[in-house]
């Protein structure tokens, strides 16, 4: 009896041990963090394109988690911005930091690229930007036909992704998306002391560098 | 709390805890060689009968005369304990092969998902036209369907044989088993529609919905119980290395699950945190565990000596459930999170390198002088490939959650290569060699055609290297890349298009591995091919062949 008794206890004091360090601290460290005065919490039409966003797996391609100047200086460099704060996900349910950076970080995207036009083309066809981007186009995010109805906006297309006498018509949820996306602007201030002093994780206050021309 | 006061804090009490294990183990005499507790798997007068089932009787009978050493000859196979393990295999056969036949489903499924999400990122155009075919969704049914329905599925498989076999008793409760594994592929098969329909949770890892969730948490509970009631009405005195790992595993698995899928508790980059820890521990406390338990089982048997030594192993399993279990944080290095958090990961993470020795020396002294037996059965092949693999995949795995190492590595396909080493090279390679051991038992059936098992191995062992050394050596390019201010963004994109494509080539020759493989599990579950060891499935006379054989 006594082995059992060892292993269960055993098996359950260090999977204890790891929740209380890992998931339980960080829950009373983070709870008390603010949301930074310029953050507003995300519109209806905005939340509808993040669950977009997650529907559509964005998150594994895309990271939302600038590093410091300090540890990786060029996410800075690219337009990424300041390095990133737990007050800055205050509002994010799930979380979006995301692992990998198969495109670039887009925790800033509405402040290097705002232009609607250029997001809603990008999702059509994202090689009529960007040449050599790996990004898949989605096209059931549109719809292609002849000309749009009273009311719908069409698509501005560099020539020749576009078929012969057709229009493209962003369909709602496309148009949410690059809502979404628009509405990633973390370029407001943040009070000094966070939870982050380890080394090469010092936050910057690296100003934003607009680039409205390139997407990376 | 100040952070520094946090980790000396922590320090202190790791290093009180290891002084008190270090004391109690002496206590125990647990620093004295057990070689009784190493031999529990075999049967009284056992030792030196090699057990390879996917064998022919000749090519059996050859593994034998190679593994022959001295003294061998006079034992026999204690009658009495040989149908005492006939009786336990036949309690578990029916749930077992339930598991197996449904982890084959989801590895032809989820292989075939994960190439096309690989092609996918070469040909940007190629399935495009509806949602379900979208690389992020594609990618997302992939890891569902080999994490949760390869690997989970043949793991509980694993398990419930070998629970009855090593406490030497037949399985309680099959039903309830039956019972859960229905309930947790029900949950595995609306979790990949859900993701296809665009209805996920949105965290690495725990994609499925919680709603769904529910079923495979009652699912795990409903196989928990019968196990553990097993394993207090067992007749064996002490537990062997494998039951420690797999009743641990199981347990933690569901913790896991559970605290992970709590909605509406975690927010923001605490959800980050506990999506890591989950995401890390879900390869650190269950597949790890489980296939280093099977190998702890498998290897030895095969070759019909006990590991070397009993208590290395038990350490392994101590500083495992340890150190692995708070590792997840070094997924967030130079995030948004608590400095000490992931420092406490790294540190933990090359701890890692405690257990992973204790394993490699063990393994190594045992098959010292006998690693030529792989030439002999392609069972032991696969699961010291696997156990090789094993010691690979951690000893890269503590050293890229350095700093220094993820400042490159983090954010690229490295990441992605070194994940394919643990899951592929190392737990599913083990998983394969145990099926082709169990099948044999669980069906009384040859494999009809052994020839098939090599092209497997090669195919599979070939695929999953080129898998990992291009994408690997493509992923550290982009990590140099993105990390230099002066090269465009868009550079970190172009040096990995070769390497992407070598992935496929690489991901072509394992999902070819699996046709074959799955083809060959049909054609031994339907009986086609030459029929040579009676068909019934509780034929008497295959029951008398395997007495005979020693088992």
């Amino acid at each position: 009896m006594e082995n059992e008794v060892k292993l269960t206890t055993g098996a359950m004091v260090t999977f204890a041990i790891a929740v209380s360090a890992l998931v339980v601290l960080p829950y009373i460290q983070v709870r008390g963090v603010e949301a930074p005065e310029g953050l507003k919490p995300y519109t209806s039409a905005e939340l509808r394109g993040r669950a977009s966003y997650i529907a559509n797996g964005c998150m594994y391609c895309h990271s939302q988690q600038p590093r410091s100047e300090s540890f990786a200086p060029a996410d800075a460099k690219r337009g990424w911005g300041r390095a990133s704060v737990p007050g800055d996900y205050m509002y994010d349910r799930p979380h979006l930091l995301g692992s990998m950076r198969t495109g670039p970080d887009l925790f800033n995207i509405g402040v290097r690229q705002p232009s609607k036009d250029w997001q809603l083309g990008h999702l059509f066809q994202p090689r009529a930007y960007v040449p050599g981007s790996i990004m898949p186009s989605y096209p059931y995010l549109f719809d292609v036909k002849d000309e749009a109805d009273p009311g719908e906006e069409v698509v501005n297309l560099p020539p020749g992704h576009v078929p012969e006498g057709k229009v493209v018509v962003p369909t709602p949820e496309a148009l949410d998306l690059v809502k979404y996306l628009q509405s990633l602007k973390r370029n407001y201030p943040i009070l000094p002391p966070q939870p982050r002093e380890a080394e090469g994780a010092k936050t910057s206050s690296a100003p934003m560098a607009a680039q409205p021309s390139s997407a990376s | 709390m100040d952070s520094a006061l946090l980790s000396l804090l922590a320090a202190f009490l790791l290093s009180i805890l290891g002084l008190f294990a270090f004391i109690w183990s002496l206590r125990k005499g647990l620093l004295v060689e057990n070689v009784k507790a190493a031999s529990a798997i075999f049967v009284k007068g056992e030792i030196g009968q090699v057990d390879d089932p996917a064998l022919r009787p000749a090519a059996q009978a050859s593994l034998q005369a190679a593994a022959m050493e001295p003294g061998d000859a006079a034992h026999v196979p204690d009658a009495q304990e040989v149908e005492e393990r006939l009786a336990a295999d036949r309690s578990s056969a029916f749930p077992v092969f339930m598991f197996i036949a449904f982890g084959c489903m989801w590895l032809l499924f989820g292989g075939i998902a994960g190439l096309t999400a690989s092609l996918k990122l070469h040909w940007p155009d190629w399935l495009v036209s509806e949602a379900w075919m979208t690389f992020g969704r594609m990618r997302t049914m992939h890891l569902t369907a080999v994490l949760y329905g390869w690997i989970t599925n043949v793991e509980l498989g694993i398990i419930i044989w070998l629970m009855p076999r090593l406490l030497r008793r037949p399985l309680m409760g099959p039903m309830w088993i039956m019972l859960g594994g229905a309930l947790v592929n029900t949950a595995i098969a609306s979790g990949i529609g859900a993701i296809g329909a665009g209805w996920t949770d949105g965290l690495e890892y725990l994609e499925m919905p919680w709603q769904i969730g529910i079923f495979f948490a009652v699912g795990m509970v409903c196989i928990i119980v019968p196990v553990m009631y097993t394993l207090i009405n067992r007749k064996v005195e002490s537990l062997y290395v494998t039951t420690w790992y797999h009743t641990a595993g199981l347990l933690w698995i569901t913790m896991l699950f559970i605290v992970g899928k709590l909605p509406g508790v975690h927010f923001g980059v605490q959800q980050a945190g506990m999506n890591w820890w989950y995401g890390h521990n879900v390869l650190g406390l269950w597949f790890t565990p489980v296939a280093v338990g099977a190998i702890y089982y498998f290897l030895p048997k095969i070759i019909a000596r006990p590991v070397r030594s009993y208590n290395l192993s038990i350490l392994g399993f101590w500083t495992l459930a340890f150190f692995y279990a708070q590792v997840g944080g070094h997924h967030l290095v130079g995030g948004p999170v608590p400095g000490w958090l992931v420092t406490l990961s790294i540190v933990q993470s090359m701890m890692m390198i405690i257990p992973v020795l204790a394993f490699t020396i063990n393994m190594a002294l045992t098959m010292k002088g006998r690693m030529r037996l792989a030439l002999y059965s392609p069972t032991l092949r696969f699961v010291m490939f696997g156990g090789f693999m094993y010691m690979l995949s951690s000893l890269q795995g503590s050293f890229e959650a350095l700093r220094s190492v993820q400042q490159v590595a983090h954010f690229t396909h490295f990441t992605v290569a070194h994940a394919h080493l643990g899951a592929y090279g190392f737990v599913t390679m083990v998983l394969f060699g145990a099926i082709y051991f169990m099948m044999p038992r669980i069906l009384h059936y040859e494999w009809p055609f052994p020839k098939l098992i090599s092209w497997h191995f090669w195919l599979a062992s070939i695929g999953v290297m080129i898998y990992f050394v291009f994408l690997t050596y493509g992923g550290w390019l982009q990590g140099l890349a993105m990390l230099d201010p002066a090269r465009p963004f868009m550079d970190s994109v172009a040096v990995t298009l070769p390497w992407l494509q070598w992935r496929s080539v690489g991901g072509g020759l394992m999902v070819a591995s699996h046709l074959i493989f799955v083809g060959h599990f049909l054609a031994m579950v339907l009986r086609f091919g030459p029929n040579r060891a009676g068909a019934a499935l509780f034929s008497t006379q295959a029951r008398a062949m395997e007495v005979v054989h020693g088992e």
